[in-house]
């Protein structure tokens, strides 16, 4: 089913939920935008809380999401490694000072407190967003995401194809396992008994059908869409999209409001950068 | 008479692709309020006819156009496809391709979207149609939570939303089960004498699409009208089989006790027919029949013991299930979609592992055995033949199974052209398989599965979407090489057709149980069963029952037997 592919869509009534998925979709990415811009520990700090908030809120279940969380703290944390071990000493040429904790500002593999609160800011950066994203995903009908993206200016004819997309997932998924079993029987080897090399060859046998099929279906399907006239017009209306009601219009109101701090703040700290060391 | 909605004068196509005009001077005009049923074998230009009336062609399939189309007053030609949408609504063959929206109202508003028509209007629209086509209920459904008569009725939903007058229907029975396809046909019937719609159905089974009360028959023969008329007056002649179509049943069964058509009225339905003659015709005809006496019981090939199957919810999608299959049998699987059927083969082709019982194939116990070496015993074969082809070449196709197995390739060679022989393909052996017809097609996969020496066949549907003369093809094919490797063949099939004609046995399933095994003919006249496996009830069974023949499945039998005679 579309609704439970990786994270899906939960029927529950919240003011989340409630919230048309254009106001969400502006708030997800005008938070990411700040957030992704500003090395403001204390801005972070706050939007991250923030965040936290409304996934609360949103009541999503932790074992709907328990998966792609694990997978996105693993590569977090991957990320944090990595960026640690290619450049130790970044923090300090960032914020000017040198306050260590062990090692000599000299050598290459040392630990300041500037770098520990460069990384934090980082981790700050990769877990903040997690969540509005989550909120975004659980609790917008997928029916109201191309509308949304229709509304914040993208051109239908691509936010429609998010729709098909979604709307075509489980059918292929259903052609693959198919075409799948009809190549096992014939004898490709895909389990486990077989090598890297005799899976990967069984794998293209199926991918090629796959891929056939596919073309076959988009080709119709793209003839039913013009037998009713979509490309017609400039615009078009969206049966499911949400009017904007009063929470939504002081959702945004809030969001621009975080959006303003985040730029004054590049002018209090005259950077990117909150300096705590000076 | 009124003006035709719908005229062609001198009308004729040529693909770009192709070297050969696929219409040739068409001539017909089409007036309002009229149900016109367009047959034809495949490639007889019929599928071309109705993109000429959606405006597919020319702004989909380019091509060269003479002489003139006129729809509704437009000019195809020189219309947009966007301006003939909203006078001929189409609902194409594939209805689950033709279903994009994410929810069932959504694709129902989906051309009033297009249209900026205002949220609220679309809404009242879609609560209208729904109610009309008795798809409130399903509003919220995804398409993959519905049925494929559902589907259909959400498509025609789709288009009926335009309030468009002309209706145009490609092969509706195509993807539709018997019962559904009736159902479908009463539907489009009933709703073209409410909603005052001119209907064109393109379709090869006359007898099925007669149901939606056709007031006239066009055929198609490469690319030429050859009859025009009302379906009673062309049906009177065997004119329609040597098209290559099939005759309804009925009627072929009339002809068969003597029965002058030309002395009946009525002929277009098996409910109508009339004269005096019938009913002692036919009860003097199956009394002088004599059935032959079924063949000595063979060995046992396949054997499923209590058979259980359930997946992570626990429900028993296969309950307790028991059968046997003797060697050299042609078995019909029938019963509704989700009730067990494809679990039921990827049970014994390995796919799945039963939670209970045993399944033992020659006496031999199969659950140690690995899919790949089950293939080797029991091959199956998927309805879509693109889905399983999976190299360039006839040839290299073929061989695949065997080069995997790593077997000479010396011996490849000669097994190959040994199956290819057999199934007429060895001609085309380097012919690319793009190069190849439908038919053909299939054929590949039967040989490429056939090539690993199985003694036992599972065919999903082979012959849907087929008309007469392919369905003959591949069935007298597959009859051929049953008998000449004493195959044993179970086919999963809603076709009634396919299960009368070339099956000994049908066995049902319904909700993960076997709900009678029998010879079709018994099966096909016991209206619980039909009703239970989504079936519909054979004209055959109509005219027992009305001429009030002694048995009805005495009655089909007999005429089944005599037809497999005559072939």
């Amino acid at each position: 089913m579309a609704k439970n592919l990786f994270v899906g869509y939960n029927e529950r009534d919240t003011f989340l939920h409630r919230l048309s998925g254009s106001t969400k979709l502006i708030g997800f990415v005008s938070l990411s935008i700040i957030g992704m811009l500003t090395f403001d520990t204390r801005f972070l700090l706050g939007i991250f809380l923030f965040s936290v908030i409304l996934f609360w809120k949103s009541k999503i279940k932790f074992s709907e999401i328990s998966f792609i969380l694990k997978v996105i703290i693993a590569f977090a944390i991957f990320n944090i490694i990595l960026v640690y071990v290619f450049s130790p000493s970044y923090g300090m040429s960032i914020y000017g000072s040198q306050h260590m904790i062990f090692g000599d500002p000299n050598h290459f593999f040392n630990l300041s407190w500037e770098e520990l609160l460069y990384l934090f800011n980082v981790m700050l950066k990769y877990t903040f967003a997690v969540p509005l994203a989550l909120v975004f995903l659980l609790t917008t009908e997928p029916s109201e995401f191309a509308a949304s993206l229709n509304k914040i200016g993208i051109s239908y004819r691509i936010s429609y194809s998010v729709e098909i997309t979604l709307r075509y997932i489980p059918d292929v998924q259903r052609d693959y396992r198919t075409i799948s079993l009809a190549q096992q029987a014939r004898g490709y080897e895909i389990s486990k008994k077989a090598n890297l090399m005799t899976r990967a060859k069984g794998a293209i046998q199926i991918i090629l059908p796959l891929i056939f099929t596919s073309l076959d279906r988009i080709e119709t399907v793209s003839q039913a869409m013009s037998l009713r006239r979509f490309g017609r017009h400039n615009k078009r209306t969206w049966y499911m999209a949400r009017r904007f009601k009063m929470a939504d219009y002081l959702a945004l109101f809030l969001i621009l409001l975080i959006v303003i701090i985040g730029i004054t703040l590049f002018k209090v700290n005259n950077g990117r950068f909150w300096n705590p060391f000076k | 008479m009124a003006e035709p909605l719908i005229s062609f004068k001198d009308f004729s196509f040529k693909y770009d692709s192709q070297a050969e005009d696929t219409l040739k001077h068409i001539d017909l005009d089409i007036y309002p309020g009229e149900k016109v049923l367009i047959a034809g074998a495949s490639g007889s230009g019929k599928s071309t006819l109705g993109r000429v009336i959606n405006g597919l062609i020319p702004h989909a399939y380019p091509g060269t156009i003479s002489g003139s189309c006129i729809v509704n007053g437009k000019e195809v030609a020189d219309s947009s496809l966007f301006d003939l949408s909203f006078d001929v609504g189409t609902v194409l063959q594939d209805s689950d391709s033709q279903f994009v929206g994410l929810t069932v109202a959504e694709d129902m508003a989906f051309s009033l979207e297009n249209d900026q028509v205002p949220q609220a209007e679309m809404r009242s629209a879609v609560t209208k149609w729904a109610k009309t086509l008795q798809l409130n209920e399903l509003l919220k459904n995804s398409p993959q939570e519905i049925s494929g008569g559902q589907k259909q009725r959400v498509a025609m939903g789709g288009v009926l939303i335009d309030e468009s007058r002309i209706l145009l229907f490609d092969e509706p029975l195509a993807s539709l089960d018997p019962a559904a396809g009736l159902a479908s046909m009463e539907l489009i019937n009933d709703l073209a004498t409410k909603q005052n719609l001119t209907v064109v159905i393109i379709e090869h089974r006359i007898e099925e699409a007669l149901h939606a009360n056709i007031d006239r028959l066009v055929v198609l023969q490469d690319g030429e009208i050859v009859a025009n008329d009302k379906p009673d007056r062309i049906l009177v002649s065997e004119k329609i089989i040597e098209l290559g179509l099939r005759e309804p049943l009925y009627l072929s069964v009339l002809r068969r006790a003597g029965i002058a058509i030309a002395d009946c009225q009525q002929i277009s339905h098996a409910e109508t027919i009339t004269n005096p003659a019938i009913a002692k015709s036919l009860k003097s005809w199956t009394r002088d029949v004599k059935l032959n006496q079924a063949d000595e019981k063979k060995s046992n090939l396949l054997e499923l013991q209590n058979i259980k199957f359930a997946y992570d919810d626990g429900k028993n999608v296969i309950d307790n299930v028991n059968l046997v299959v003797h060697r050299g049998e042609m078995i019909s699987l029938v019963g509704q979609n989700g009730t067990g059927k494809s679990t039921l083969s990827s049970l014994i082709t390995g796919f799945l592992t039963p939670t209970n019982g045993k399944i033992l194939f020659a006496g031999e116990d199969m659950a140690e055995l690995s899919v790949k070496e089950r293939a080797e015993k029991i091959g199956y074969i998927l309805q879509d033949p693109n889905q399983m082809i999976s190299k360039t070449t006839v040839f290299e196709e073929v061989s695949s199974g065997l080069v995997l197995r790593q077997i000479a390739s010396k011996e490849i060679q000669g097994r190959v052209n040994k199956i290819l022989k057999i199934c007429g393909l060895y001609e085309m052996r380097h012919w690319p398989i793009s190069a190849l017809s439908f038919g053909q097609k299939k054929r590949v996969t039967i040989a490429s599965i056939l090539v690993l020496d199985p003694e036992m066949l599972i065919l999903d549907e082979p012959t849907a979407g087929q008309d007469f003369r392919h369905y003959t093809e591949i069935m007298s094919f597959l009859e051929k090489v049953c008998a000449d490797k004493d195959l044993t063949i179970i086919l999963i099939t809603h076709d009634m057709h396919l299960m009368l004609e070339y099956t000994m046995r049908t066995i049902v399933l319904d909700a993960g149980h076997v709900i009678m095994d029998d010879i079709p003919a018994k099966v096909l006249t016991n209206a619980d069963v039909l009703q239970r496996a989504s079936l519909a009830k054979t004209s055959l069974y109509t005219l027992a029952q009305r001429f009030g023949l002694p048995s009805a499945d005495d009655f089909v039998a007999k005429f089944i037997e005599s037809e497999r005679r005559a072939r």
